[in-house]
């Protein structure tokens, strides 16, 4: 945990106390970033870490609060992004921010056109030309003519690049930019940022894949809830430690209620899954929860954990394997499936998959039940019972059961997610992140309800990217890693061993 | 593993002719589609293949080839503009109504006409962007508003017989051979070129591609988003004004209920000449051709004189859904997420 | 900070049970439409006192109130269906070219009919009705299978309808000698147009679909929140399909009413500019144009309020062609009314104005 000495390359770019509220939560508290010439900079951080919003305040799309950024040892306050490029800082998004309709060459000088003297029109020779040069220092032939959507996402990420070069940048922010990427065109990125490198270009990378941290960068930033870690050198870090500080230690608030649940009896298989996987986004994964059994899965982002979760549940058809529920084989073309056959899901996004902010707790609450009955509808009388005894039993804080689901907390909604999922009782809960955002006391009393019903013989698959929850409430935890399965380990494994297969030791 | 590789170095694996490119295969569907109904035209039907029927398309078909280019612009930023056939009738009745009822030199109050047309496609322009209002419902607005207020200057059709206008309403271009273009065709020939020059060669033109594209990309990009939305819908404006002049010289009169459903027409026209009507890909010289296979349509069933003139809308509407079809086709190859 | 206080202490202050029913009625949607319902009737009532006055003569009521329903009507079925779509994200602009095509299905139906008993007006009706689901059938599944976007998707039949309606009535407009079929838009039963039965069915049915079976809640989940309710296991495209189907079997129902109230099909003008008073309709209801909040009753009022405004215009003695330019205009403040972000700006005035006055 020693931060690195001072190193000999001049700092391109620092920020200094960055702070950012959005609303009621702080997203970033106090956060200082030091970009070096020809370094390359990783920063890391889990889900809600505050890596996003950082990037949004150095690219001008949002304001800090307070704060201030230096480039060159001049405070530039961009506010918005064409105003963070004429700064010098040119970025790459995951989902790449160029127009797939146009040419790669006028994505190349969109905004900043060359023009012929006679009528202001512009001058194609010149964009191609400029545009086949620009290219080229990048060691890329492209047809500049063809649309850039003919290209595949590498190639596209690699013209984002080209065009954050051609406005002159001098710090260059990539932002999860191997995400979709296959191993080849990873390479092929890196040779690229290399170069990059080579030319005393200024880069912040942003990953969530612990190897690649590895492969290309100098220098790492950890970030965790909205507060910097620290700043390290690659070679003072290893990937246990790395995790470690993005990971944090949750210290048991309360002592775990089950950790002296007898591991399940030979129960029947609830879920059976053989070499379930899908081209590009999941390896052949073989996963067994029992009834009655709660297994966690952990894993990084980006791991495979939630991919997972969607090809279980039918949100994401697989391509090959086969899945058994309850013993039966069974193809899910659509959730309505699952649902019928007793899965259920809180996903990972509550605010855009989960709650239907503007319908009432009742309403949200019986959905998914709804769903599963088909047409026949339930009384009144029925519904405010049901919604009546979940509310209650999960502790749930709204002013009556027709309050917009909207209006409650982030944890009250949480919970207004699983009431969905419980009054259906399902054979499998699968609980993507369902611990995110909220605060302790909610956290507990989710749980405690999750682990009365698994008593009762539900399964559970629980995913979360805090080892300590997994560890302490999980029977059995498998864990994910570069979208396969890593390994699992028995129930009252260490948080170490945990944190060790994550990281691939 | 080595995809990239490849695809990234080769230079000649990229390299393709205009023609051979996918996003023109629907452009390419119209050209042939067009040169075959000329051709079964000419094999059926004695006299059909000379050059004033060609012309006539043209001459016919003037302002709804002016509403089409100022509708391709609209449909290439990704939004639609319903409002055009009334903005057309409002021009005829504006212009009718200051010339033979308040005298008004013709040029003065055509002048005015275009200002009035381009500030109303400004307005509604303002709304969609301003307030985010989706712009299929504020152009419908603005039909109902265009006619109702086309219909508050005079219920009745005005002629026109005014000389200047009625002079240069009858008067025709010699080509040679007969043949002959009225003055109106001149101005949609001109309005095409320059619609093909400000789409194919002018920042605005290429923004609005850059919209219809991705307008988040766009707006991170550091492109005048908001700027282009607005003047689009003023450009459509202006077009359906510009369109309402030619009308006018074409009927002689102005009539609040002149180009009824001639919105359609024009979307019709945009989408057969090969732009997608999500936006982002399209030619405005594609949409030449989608008016031109529109008239042909309508030429062949008056040559043929048995065929009702329903069918004119029957075939247009399963042209529009072919087209449609083939678009989703060839976007989902093209264009990977 | 101190606002949010302050608006607590302004809704402790009225706390009291009256003042709480009180904001409820105003915090209701269909306040507005109805307030500009009567507002509009009222407005007619005084400067023509007959206005309001209802008679009873030869067993049936009349006046301009049953007019203004009766001639609503066919308006009101229509926006029935499109609150339907529209509330499901979508949108139906073929539904004037639908009502033509049923129309013409109608009269084409009873003209081939020899029967002088009640056969052809079964047959007429069934015809009219599966033409009808028939189109709904075609742009739901250009909706939902082909994937295009509504208002394309029904563009095609819009464009199309009218020469499909022509090629059945080989382009004639079918007037129709017929009597038990000119019951439907004239006859009177218990004293009152049989239209507004029809409306009222139709009503009482969804109505009824949507409160008994979980129909409304599905729409309004898939409404608001497409993906979350995909994710409950809520099977949207089925009932997407649904809903346009119901709108076509909708505006099939309008063809027949107006049909039969004239006597006549035309192809080319029956339901002329039908889809705009339908979203007018939808929108002055209190529906969202974007999904999810929609009111039938809302659209209901919606309709009655446009056909009122058609008949003022009528009885001021102005062309009523000037009707379109005061429906653009209420399009135009319904919308902005609608839109959160005007509502902000023009929020952020009025506190302006009163810090100014502060």
């Amino acid at each position: 945990m020693t931060p690195v000495s001072p190193a000999a390359r001049p700092v391109v770019l620092q920020a200094r106390g960055l702070g950012k509220r959005f609303g009621a939560t702080l997203a970033l508290d106090g956060v200082d970033l030091a970009l070096r010439a020809g370094e390359v900079h990783a920063l890391m951080g889990q889900n809600g870490a505050g890596k996003s919003t950082l990037i949004k305040l150095l690219t001008g799309v949002e304001r800090p609060d307070r704060g201030s950024v230096e480039l060159d040892g001049r405070v530039i306050a961009p506010s918005t992004p064409m105003e963070a490029q004429r700064d010098g800082i040119g970025t790459v998004y995951q989902e790449v921010n160029l127009c797939p309709n146009l040419s790669v060459a006028e994505n190349l000088y969109a905004g900043r056109y060359p023009r012929r003297r006679r009528l202001r029109m512009i001058d194609w020779r010149q964009v191609r030309d400029g545009a086949r040069s620009l290219l080229r220092q990048l060691h890329l032939e492209l047809d500049v003519d063809a649309p850039l959507g003919s290209y595949p996402v590498a190639i596209r990420q690699m013209v984002a690049i080209a065009r954050a070069l051609g406005v002159s940048a001098r710090v260059l922010i990539l932002d999860e930019p191997t995400s979709s990427l296959d191993e080849g065109e990873v390479r092929e990125l890196f040779r690229v940022i290399a170069q990059l490198r080579e030319r005393g270009m200024a880069i912040l990378f942003v990953t969530h894949f612990l190897d690649q941290v590895y492969a290309v960068s100098d220098r790492i930033t950890v970030l965790r809830d909205g507060c910097r870690v620290g700043e390290y050198a690659v070679a003072d870090l290893p990937p246990a430690a790395l995790v470690n500080a993005m990971v944090g230690r949750d210290l048991p608030t309360v002592a775990g209620a089950d950790a002296e649940r007898a591991p399940p009896p030979d129960a029947p298989p609830a879920i059976d899954a053989q070499g379930l996987g899908c081209r590009g986004k999941l390896h052949p994964v073989d996963l067994q929860v029992r009834r009655g059994e709660m297994l966690g899965l952990g894993g990084l982002l980006g791991s495979g954990r939630t991919e997972l979760a969607r090809l279980l549940f039918g949100l994401d058809r697989a391509e090959r394997g086969e899945l058994r529920i309850g013993g039966e084989r069974v193809e899910l073309k659509h959730p309505a499936d699952a649902v019928v056959r007793g899965l259920a899901l809180c996903p990972e996004e509550r605010k855009t998959d989960g709650i239907v902010a503007e319908l009432s707790v009742r309403e949200n609450i019986v959905l998914a039940l709804q769903a599963r009955q088909g047409w026949r509808g339930m009384s009144r009388a029925r519904q405010d019972e049901l919604a009546r005894q979940l509310v209650q039993a999960l502790g749930i804080k709204a002013a009556d059961i027709e309050t917009p689901v909207g209006l409650l907390s982030g944890g009250n909604q949480q919970k207004v997610m699983l009431a969905r999922w419980l009054v259906t009782e399902p054979r499998l809960l699968i609980l993507d992140e369902p611990t995110r955002g909220i605060d302790v006391a909610a956290k507990q009393e989710l749980m405690a309800e999750v682990t009365r019903r698994a008593h009762a013989g539900m399964a559970v698959l629980f995913i979360s990217a805090e080892t300590g929850e997994l560890t302490r409430w999980c029977d059995r935890i498998a864990v994910m890693r570069e979208r396969r399965k890593a390994g699992e380990l028995p129930g009252g494994s260490t948080e170490a061993r945990v944190l060790a297969m994550i990281a691939g030791d | 593993m080595n995809a990239v590789a490849p695809a990234a170095t080769s230079a000649a694996a990229g390299r393709r002719p205009w023609w051979r490119r996918r996003a023109q295969v629907p452009l390419l569907v119209t050209l042939v589609l067009f040169v075959a109904m000329a051709g079964a035209g000419g094999v059926l039907y004695h006299g059909f293949l000379t050059p004033q029927v060609f012309l006539n398309l043209l001459i016919d078909n003037a302002f709804l080839c002016i509403v089409a280019v100022g509708m391709t612009f609209v449909i290439l930023a990704g939004g639609i503009d319903l409002s055009v056939g009334a903005v057309v009738a409002f021009s005829t009745v504006l212009l009718a109504e200051l010339v033979q009822r308040h005298g008004w030199p013709p040029l003065a109050a055509i002048a005015l006409v275009l200002a009035v047309g381009t500030g109303f496609g400004a307005g509604m322009g303002v709304l969609i962007q301003r307030f985010r209002l989706q712009p299929f419902v504020v152009t419908l607005a603005g039909m109902f508003l265009a006619r109702g207020v086309a219909t508050l200057i005079s219920v009745d059709s005005i002629d026109i017989d005014q000389p200047w206008l009625a002079s240069v309403a009858n008067l025709r271009l010699p080509l040679g051979g007969g043949s002959m273009l009225s003055v109106g065709a001149l101005v949609a020939l001109a309005v095409v070129a320059a619609g093909a020059l400000l789409a194919g060669a002018s920042s605005f033109g290429r923004t609005v591609y850059a919209i219809g594209g991705s307008e988040s990309s766009a707006r991170l990009m550091g492109l005048p988003v908001d700027a282009t939305v607005v003047r689009v819908y003023a450009l459509s404006g202006f077009c359906a004004a510009l369109a309402g002049v030619v009308y006018t010289l074409y009927m002689l009169s102005g009539y609040s209920q002149h180009a009824l459903g001639l919105e359609l027409d024009a979307i019709a026209a945009v989408v057969i000449g090969g732009t997608v009507l999500a936006g982002g890909s399209g030619y405005v010289l594609g949409t030449l051709l989608g008016v031109l296979v529109l008239g042909l349509i309508q030429t062949l069933i008056v040559f043929d004189g048995e065929l009702s003139s329903w069918w004119t809308r029957i075939v247009i509407g399963a042209l529009l859904l072919a087209f449609c079809l083939l678009q989703r086709l060839f976007r989902r190859k093209e264009i990977k997420p | 900070m101190a606002e949010t206080t302050g608006t607590m202490a302004a809704s402790s202050a009225i706390s009291s049970r009256w003042g709480r029913g009180l904001r409820r009625c105003l915090a209701h949607p269909l306040l507005w439409p109805l307030l500009t319902l009567i507002l509009l009737l009222a407005g007619n009532g005084l400067f023509n006192p007959g206005f309001l006055a209802l008679q009873w003569r030869d067993g049936h009521l009349y006046g301009n109130l049953i007019d203004i329903a009766h001639r609503a009507a066919p308006l009101a079925l229509v926006s029935l269906g499109m609150t339907l779509v529209i509330a499901l994200r979508g949108l139906d602009i073929s539904v004037g070219a639908v009502l033509a095509i049923a129309a013409t299905v109608a009269a084409w139906t009873i003209g081939h009919v020899s029967n002088d008993g009640l056969l052809p007006l079964w047959l007429a009706i069934a015809a009219a009705l599966a033409a009808g689901a028939l189109c709904g059938l075609w742009n739901g599944w250009l909706v939902v299978g082909a994937g295009m976007q509504p208002i394309v998707a029904t563009l095609i039949l819009m464009v199309a309808g009218r020469g499909i309606a022509q090629s059945i009535s080989g382009g004639q407009i079918l007037t129709l000698y017929y009597a038990p079929y000119s019951f439907l838009g004239n006859g009177f039963v218990l004293g009152l147009p049989f239209s507004l039965f029809v409306v009222a069915a139709v009503f009482a049915l969804l109505q009824l679909a949507l409160r008994k079976t979980a129909l409304g809640l599905f729409v309004r989940a898939i409404g608001h929140n497409p993906q979350a309710a995909h994710v409950a296991g809520v099977r949207a495209r089925a009932i997407t399909l649904g809903a346009y189907v119901f709108c076509g079997i909708a505006a099939a129902l309008a063809g027949l009413l107006v049909s039969s109230n004239v006597n006549s099909a035309d192809a080319n003008n029956a339901g002329l500019l039908l889809e705009l008073d339908a979203i007018l309709a939808v929108a002055l209801g209190g529906s969202l144009l974007g999904g999810g909040r929609f009111s039938l009753a809302g659209s209901l009022l919606g309709a009655l309020i446009i056909q009122a405004l058609t008949t003022t215009i009528y009885a001021i003695g102005v062309p009523p062609q000037v009707n379109l330019a005061v429906k653009a205009v209420l399009v135009f403040a319904v919308m902005l009314l609608q839109s959160p972000l005007c509502r902000g700006q023009l929020r952020a005035l009025l506190r302006l104005r009163a810090e100014r006055r502060a």
